[in-house]
């Protein structure tokens, strides 16, 4: 074909341009001519000038300005411009723009045109841009096309079909029958596009597939023929005798067999003749095998071949050639949860493709060896994801480190092994790392009791070495502080000694504290470690009474607080010292409220308070419960402002003494649920009322009221109100409802929750007030013991 | 098959068929995205790529990128086998393919692409026939085109 002289000129023009703006210039010429020429009638360069646009337009330029151009020659009866305006509607035309319609017309008339080529034009246009409206409008022409018509038509109509299927899904019923009859086409392109339109069609609707399983037999025929045929050099690709189509009629099989035993029975013979009968050596012959492997282990087949398809999947896995590495990892990926064992006899392979320069590669195998982890080889195969991790790519840092900790947590063959492994992981990627790993390696290192000599060992050792990575360098501070003593005694059955004096612990925690690249939690820690060795160390105590002073005026706000509540543990609460700061208890797992280091230093600070200020908690006056007659109606008094002592706290601590971390973390624990007494708190007149309380936690207890009328007329507008001494917070639910039918026909109840500090100071005034026989009655009762509390 | 773009080595496109429908601002995004993850590949590497949902498959030929994106399901082997198929036709048609050809002739390059692929899926697995089918239809274009011209000739258009 001859080529369009004035659009290579124009090309040529645009390509000689040096800079961007040149080429901006000569476009700028160029659309305008385009655009002079549209308005003109008609000549013989109509087709020329919408190829210059549709260039321009793929270099990114706008060129919206021709689509009517594209809607007039689509409807031009030469060839030539059908087939650059069709060109044109597919560039520039989508189905959001309202030009779009304004083809259908076009389109439905081409159609049916006489020449198969301009009716190719119209299927492929359809196909590529078709909107639901247009679809809706053509599918029966489409379904005409693909019963009556030469087989050209008819593959390139079932594609189109598909297009639709897409598009508008209930029409897929409208072509299921077409398609049926399709199966039996001898010409490939014809089969090919009938396959196709056949998975469509069964993805999307389950009843379609149950009548295509009968086609199951059909296909395994003509995949017989296609791999046990002679050479056919229209379709040989390779040795394979087309295997675009196989590929297809493998997929559609895999569909069918799916969760069907009969289909699975079918085919089982022929899938296993596909994949002992495939040439390997090319891609070509692997597509098919993959294929294969796919539909072998997506359908129910037997064990046998089953095997045979994770055979291939290993053989891949030595392939020379990268892509069919990758693609084997992909699928024993999707195979490793049911197939175990199997993926487990080549796991040597995997690990060694950990090393593979390619990033797509070490992903897969990152996935893959994560998954393989079990507790018979955890410590070979940790070995081989630490390696890996301290050269592994940047994106694939932090997905690593999280997956060696579930697996470390999983199957740690014991606790120094499971430190070590999660230090290493630090050290290497500490950046990396998700927050909750701080505390819960701590939390590991309490738990771990006899190896807080070496843990401190290793951890002062590392912080020596770098205190960039915060993580690490948190959790270093914290073990410092907390087993400092073990540290200065120096020896340590587990590690080399290593002589450390007060003065390196303490300069090694001012340099963590000093340094631009601890963040503000880091120094945190820092400095309560400072504090806590305090009374861990002999000697140096003025030098941390010096630093904490120091912080006092620092310009971050936590830092100063916390520096200003250590001073005050020095100076006025230097009695309480010792007993503040002595070792943390083991802490248990799952606690709710763990989630940093910082909680665990407020919590000590409470423990400090706890003594301060229940004293002052207690001489609550007596005689605030008769203020309640003036606060009825449901009164949410406020807390009693925290008295404010020298450490400035929150008041959040119920007063259990001593060291019970659980509760005051806000361990939210219910106690067993015993049957709740039900105590009659009032009886006058016939309305009676019991209270029955359950206790949610040690600050909140939700009380239940339930009235009853037992006289002989209808208590309306029974109302309860309540009021709580000011310490108590109050919330009243709705109650039930606000009749008593009379001779106790049914009850109202009340729920109300209660908010509390201190049991001892309990109380609730109850009003009750009701309408019975058009007079109203009310009454007040108190409360000064609840049942089960 | 959800789009296939075709880009020189210097990120300049040369082909671009979608088979969704894309916002433009989206494609061009899309376009750019992928030319630069593609672009930075060093070349011994694995030709799939994962990227948003779908899978990328990619193949260089001399200074032209293929690049093909299909859905989680498709068979990434095959594709690589489509975009030879697709390299083949076009090196049948203009006889020995260069990137100079597909710039110079790119609607041609369109053309042939639309008798091999109809909403990314291919029409016909026989090469012999998606070359004649063109063939065919430029002889077409050509009648089309040259009785105009006798007739410019003679004077009588």
């Amino acid at each position: 074909m001859s080529p369009s002289v004035p659009l290579q000129e124009m090309i040529r023009a645009i390509r000689s341009a040096r800079t961007q703006c040149e080429e901006r210039g000569v476009i700028q010429r160029e659309c305008a001519a385009i655009r002079a020429q549209f308005r003109q009638a008609d000549n013989g360069g109509r087709s020329h000038n919408l190829a210059k646009l549709l260039y321009v337009h793929m270099l990114g330029y706008p060129a919206h300005f021709g689509q009517m151009e594209c809607v007039r020659m689509i409807a031009s009866p030469r060839y030539s411009e059908k087939r650059v305006g069709y060109l044109g509607a597919m560039m520039l035309l989508d189905e959001k723009q309202d030009a779009s319609l304004l083809i259908t017309n076009s389109i439905k008339n081409d159609l049916s045109h006489s020449n198969q080529y301009v009716q190719s034009l119209a299927l492929c246009t359809l196909a590529c841009m078709g909107s639901a409206e247009m679809c809706r409008d053509l599918a029966p022409e489409i379904d005409r096309l693909l019963r009556a018509s030469n087989s050209y038509i008819k593959k390139k109509a079932a594609l189109c079909a598909v297009h639709i299927v897409r598009k508008v899904h209930e029409l897929g019923e409208l072509f299921a029958p077409a398609a049926r009859s399709l199966l039996t086409e001898k010409n490939h392109g014809v089969l090919h596009g009938a396959v196709v339109l056949i998975i469509e069609l069964c993805e999307r609707n389950p009843e379609t597939l149950e009548r295509f399983r009968k086609t199951v037999p059909d296909l395994v025929q003509i995949m017989k023929g296609l791999v046990l045929s002679g050479y056919s050099p229209e379709h040989d690709v390779a040795g394979i005798s087309d295997p675009f189509l196989q590929v297809r009629i493998l997929r559609l099989l895999r569909i069918l067999g799916h969760n069907n035993e009969g289909a699975s029975d079918a085919m089982n013979d022929l899938l296993a003749q596909v994949a002992t009968n495939t040439d390997s050596t090319k891609t070509v012959g692997n597509a098919v095998l993959y294929e294969t492997v796919l539909t072998v282990l997506d359908i129910k087949s037997e064990s046998g071949l089953r095997v045979l398809a994770v055979n291939i999947l290993g053989r891949f896995l030595l392939n020379n050639d990268r892509n069919i590495r990758y693609i084997a990892m992909t699928s024993l990926q999707k195979i490793v949860g049911t197939d175990h064992n199997a993926v487990q006899r080549h796991r040597g392979t995997i690990v060694d493709c950990l090393k593979d320069q390619d990033a797509s590669v070490k992903r897969r195998a990152l996935e893959l060896s994560l998954a393989l982890v079990s507790a018979t080889n955890v410590r070979s195969m940790m070995k081989e994801l630490l390696i890996f991790l301290s050269s592994c790519p940047q994106e694939l840092k932090s997905h690593a480190a999280s997956g060696i900790f579930n697996a470390a947590e999983r199957y740690a063959p014991s606790q120094r092994w499971h430190i070590d492994t999660i230090l290493h992981v630090l050290t290497t990627a500490g950046g990396d790392v998700r927050d909750e790993t701080v505390p819960n390696l701590i939390q590991l290192i309490t738990n771990a009791s006899e190896l807080h000599c070496y843990t401190v060992h290793k951890l002062y050792r590392a912080l020596l070495l770098d205190i960039s990575t915060q993580s690490l360098v948190q959790v270093a501070c914290w073990c410092i502080g907390e087993y400092g003593d073990l540290l200065l005694r120096g020896e340590c059955q587990e590690t080399e000694p290593v002589q450390v004096t007060e003065d390196d612990v303490l300069d090694a925690l001012e340099t963590v504290l000093q340094s631009h690249m601890s963040s503000p939690a880091t120094r945190g820690f820092a400095l309560t470690a400072t504090m806590k060795l305090s009374t861990r160390i002999t000697d140096n105590v003025d030098r941390i009474r010096s630093v904490v002073s120091i912080y006092g005026s620092c310009i971050d706000v936590e830092l100063q607080q916390r520096a200003v509540e250590y001073n005050a543990l020095f100076k006025k609460y230097d009695h309480m010292r010792a007993a503040v700061l002595e070792r943390m208890p083991v802490i248990e797992k799952n606690s709710p409220g763990h989630t940093n280091g910082e909680s665990m230093g407020e919590v000590k600070e409470n423990q400090a308070s706890k003594k301060p200020t229940e004293p002052k908690l207690l001489p609550q006056p007596a005689n605030q419960v008769c203020d309640l007659l003036g606060l009825l109606g449901g009164s949410e008094e406020t807390l009693q402002p925290s008295p404010s002592t020298a450490l400035g706290l929150l008041t959040n601590t119920p007063s259990t003494a001593g060291g019970n971390l659980l509760d005051l973390l806000g361990d939210l624990e219910p106690e067993p649920l015993t049957p709740a007494p039900l105590v009659p708190v009032y009886d006058k007149d016939g309305v009676a009322l019991t209270l029955s309380c359950e206790k949610q936690s040690d600050t909140a207890m939700t009380v239940t009221l339930t009235a009853s009328n037992s006289t002989d007329s209808d208590i309306s507008s029974f109302t309860l109100q309540a009021a709580v001494p000011k310490s108590v917070k109050l919330n009243m639910n709705a109650p039930s409802g606000d009749s008593l039918p009379a001779r106790g026909a049914a009850k109202v109840t009340q729920m109300v929750v209660l908010n509390y500090q201190n049991k001892v100071n309990l109380k609730m005034k109850i009003r009750i007030s009701y309408s019975s026989r058009g007079s109203t009655f009310q009454d007040t009762v108190q409360i000064d013991t609840f049942p089960g509390l | 098959m959800r789009f296939m773009l075709l880009f020189s080595r210097q990120g300049k496109l040369r082909l671009q068929k979608w088979y969704t429908a894309t916002a433009e601002r989206d494609k061009k995004k899309m376009v750019r995205e992928l030319m630069q993850m593609v672009l930075a590949r060093k070349p011994k590497m694995c030709s799939f790529l994962e990227w948003r949902d779908l899978k990328i498959v990619y193949k260089r030929y001399a200074s032209l990128y293929f690049c093909c994106a299909i859905e989680e399901q498709d068979n990434e082997l095959i594709t690589l086998e489509v975009i030879h198929r697709f390299v083949e036709l076009l090196d049948k048609y203009f006889g020995s393919v260069c990137e100079l050809d597909i710039i110079f002739n790119f609607e041609k390059a369109y053309f042939i692409l639309d008798e091999f692929l109809m909403g990314g899926e291919i029409q016909d697995t026989s090469k012999k026939s998606v070359l004649k089918a063109i063939e065919q239809a430029d002889l077409l274009q050509e009648e089309d085109e040259s009785p105009r011209s006798v007739l410019e000739e003679m004077g009588l258009a």
